[in-house]
């Protein structure tokens, strides 16, 4: 009656054609006891819970437990609902709004330029995808060129931002299953990343550098040769990572074949990035919508196979080689030009002209009190950050104001798959599944 | 000569087609809504259909069978005292096999805000119709756990709609001497 857990495939299923498999090595021997064939679909179907009941449980054998929101493995205040029978969980929900603080609300009161200091306090670990996200809907609205040089930073930085959020989840899910020393590992090397971003934006998180326009400041003096370090130094730091995880039989046991979750679930429950890439969906929004010149830029899209815990932990680790790359081919391809766009309307004068000019001056002045106006009209824009399809929607009356400032969070979506990838698991694989979806509920709740 | 008139227009009905299918064109959204028999406008640049609330599940179903797989979003915006109609229920959906986009947007009047839920079609649409049901409170029929998301349970209110002022509950502090 009870399943073993490895055996929740079934072969032979077709498989929509757009689902592409990858064609790495390292990804096919991603499930050792795989035998061949195609092993797409779970039991059951997309959406159903699976677990058939052949005898009546009494109601004294399921048990309800509580886990979090003060739960040190739920990354933050997330509460989850498990109910149990023994050692297994049939049913979960997860429960939020312990981090709701409104930001949707207080988006509207501020304007479009102060916008990107409140979208930047939600998902915390990549504060700068939701400043991009957010500027690239205005400029959308206000039909602004940016310069090709501030797309260039906008690229370096975001991607940047995506290696350490990706090294921050191999940490956080490393200390939760067990390797307290990829805790250590990954954060050591996020500070590379952090002191450049403190160099450049003033700032190591909420930055508040990407705007609506351009960026706040180009690039510091010397940035090409700190690039440099922290690529050696990301790449110094991935070789402890894979002798530490990818062959690692305690490893392998704590994470394949747990907390699956199919592709045509994670499409079903809107589940995006390297969660729905982990099932073998071949969907990126940097190579299928791309924006702010990622077409010019040559990289793969890593794509899982199973969408199990070590899938997903395995596309990450692909994800930031192939940011790296980004990130060198952008730092030897860096345009000259402006960081900003010369648009008047968006962009103050320069801190020149304010000390000849009066209408500079007041000009500076209103941008800075008023905000700039936007038209009346709507526009959703989207981009791939480290946690999938992060999307801001956004209405303009034609004022300084939005009159809806709506996100897009992705991992709100993904956390909705939690109860699929959880269902008929053991209450040890809780954590992993948890982590490996890597929820940011800074990003959940807003 | 009569054969060529009955086989060229064939060809030419049947050739258009596969063009549009295999380029994933603009033209497969704008043929869609003429299918389904709704309005589509570009908003920005963005494809948007303009959908009855009374046929809200019918059309993101249709929408669906025609590829767009994925609902990213849903949500409401509150117009008040700038659209006739106060809400208006948004909704992005993605084709990942076409690689588009389209949005559905539904006026939403004040003195009936229930419609019907796309938790049926979208399973991923339970905790954005949740949120919606929170912040705007629009009432969606069919939802298997229509309840507060984000805000306590016994909240009263609806917090993102407009007439709902920014910071006006005050917080009380149990053990402060004032309190008591």
């Amino acid at each position: 009656m009870k399943r073993e857990l490895h055996e929740v495939w079934i072969t032979g299923t077709e498989e929509p054609e757009w689902v592409k498999r990858s064609t790495d090595e390292g990804a096919q021997k991603m499930r050792p006891e795989e035998k061949g064939g195609r092993l797409t679909e779970q039991t059951g179907t997309a959406v159903d819970d699976d677990f058939i009941i052949e005898e009546e449980i009494p109601e004294d054998e399921l048990m309800i437990v509580n886990m979090g929101p003060q739960h040190p493995s739920t990354h933050g205040v997330l509460r989850l609902q498990l109910e149990l029978e023994g050692e297994i969980i049939r049913r979960s929900k997860p429960i939020i709004g312990y981090l709701h603080t409104g930001m949707e609300k207080t988006g509207e009161e501020l304007s479009f330029l102060q916008g990107t200091t409140n979208v930047t306090r939600m998902d915390y670990m990549s504060p700068l995808f939701n400043e991009l996200a957010y500027s690239l809907t205005v400029e959308q609205l206000l039909g602004v060129e940016i310069p090709p040089r501030a797309q260039a930073i906008r690229v370096l930085m975001t991607e940047l931002n995506r290696i350490g959020s990706h090294q921050v989840f191999l940490a956080t899910t490393g200390m939760d299953i067990g390797a307290l020393s990829m805790m250590l590992y990954g954060f050591r090397d996020r500070e590379a990343i952090l002191a450049f971003f403190e160099k450049t934006t003033g700032l190591r998180m909420n930055h508040n550098y990407i705007r609506p326009g351009g960026v706040a400041a180009d690039l510091p003096d010397g940035w090409r040769s700190d690039i440099d370090g922290i690529i050696e130094k990301a790449l110094a730091g991935m070789d402890q990572y894979e002798a530490l995880l990818k062959h690692n039989p305690i490893w392998e046991e704590r994470t394949v074949g747990v907390g699956v979750i199919t592709a045509a679930e994670a499409i079903a429950y809107g589940i995006t990035g390297p969660n729905l890439r982990a099932t073998g969906v071949d969907w990126d929004l940097r190579k299928a919508q791309p924006y702010s010149g990622f077409e010019q830029y040559e990289f793969e899209v890593p794509v899982g196979r199973n969408g199990d815990v070590y899938d997903r932990y395995r596309v990450r680790v692909e994800e930031i080689l192939q940011s790296l790359h980004i990130v060198r081919q952008v730092a030897d391809s860096m345009p000259k030009g402006d960081y900003r766009t010369d648009d008047r309307k968006v962009t103050p004068p320069p801190r020149a002209r304010i000390d000849q000019s009066m209408e500079a001056l007041i000009h500076h002045f209103k941008i800075f009190t008023e905000g700039f106006k936007v038209p009346a009209g709507e526009a959703y824009v989207a981009i791939e950050s480290p946690r999938g399809e992060l999307g801001a929607y956004l209405v303009s009356d034609g004022g300084a104001k939005p009159l809806r400032m709506h996100i897009r969070a992705p991992s709100l979506a993904n956390l909705q798959g939690l109860p699929i990838a959880m269902s008929d698991s053991l209450i040890a694989d809780t954590v992993a599944t948890v982590a490996s979806f890597d929820p940011v509920i800074g990003d959940v709740d807003r | 000569m009569s054969d060529d008139q009955t086989t060229d227009p064939q060809m030419d009905a049947e050739a258009p087609m596969e063009a549009d299918q295999t380029a994933g064109s603009e033209s497969l959204v704008a043929d869609l809504a003429g299918s389904i028999g709704i309005e589509h406008q570009l908003s920005s640049g963005q494809d948007v259909f303009i959908v009855p609330k009374e046929r809200w599940r019918e059309v993101a179903a249709a929408t669906k069978d025609a590829g767009f797989e994925m609902l990213v979003d849903e949500t409401v915006v509150d117009y008040l005292g700038v659209k006739d109609v106060r809400f208006e229920l948004v909704a992005g959906l993605v084709s990942l096999q076409h690689n588009l986009r389209v949005r559905l947007r539904a006026p939403l009047p004040e003195d009936d805000m229930t419609v019907e839920s796309l938790v049926p079609v979208y399973p991923g649409a339970n905790f954005y119709e949740r949120e919606a049901y929170d912040m705007f409170g629009v009432t969606f029929e069919d939802h298997p756990d229509l309840t507060r998301i984000l805000m306590p349970d016994e909240w009263q209110g609806h917090p993102l709609r407009k007439d709902y002022a920014v910071g006006s509950v005050p917080v009380q502090f149990k053990s402060s001497p004032e309190a008591s």
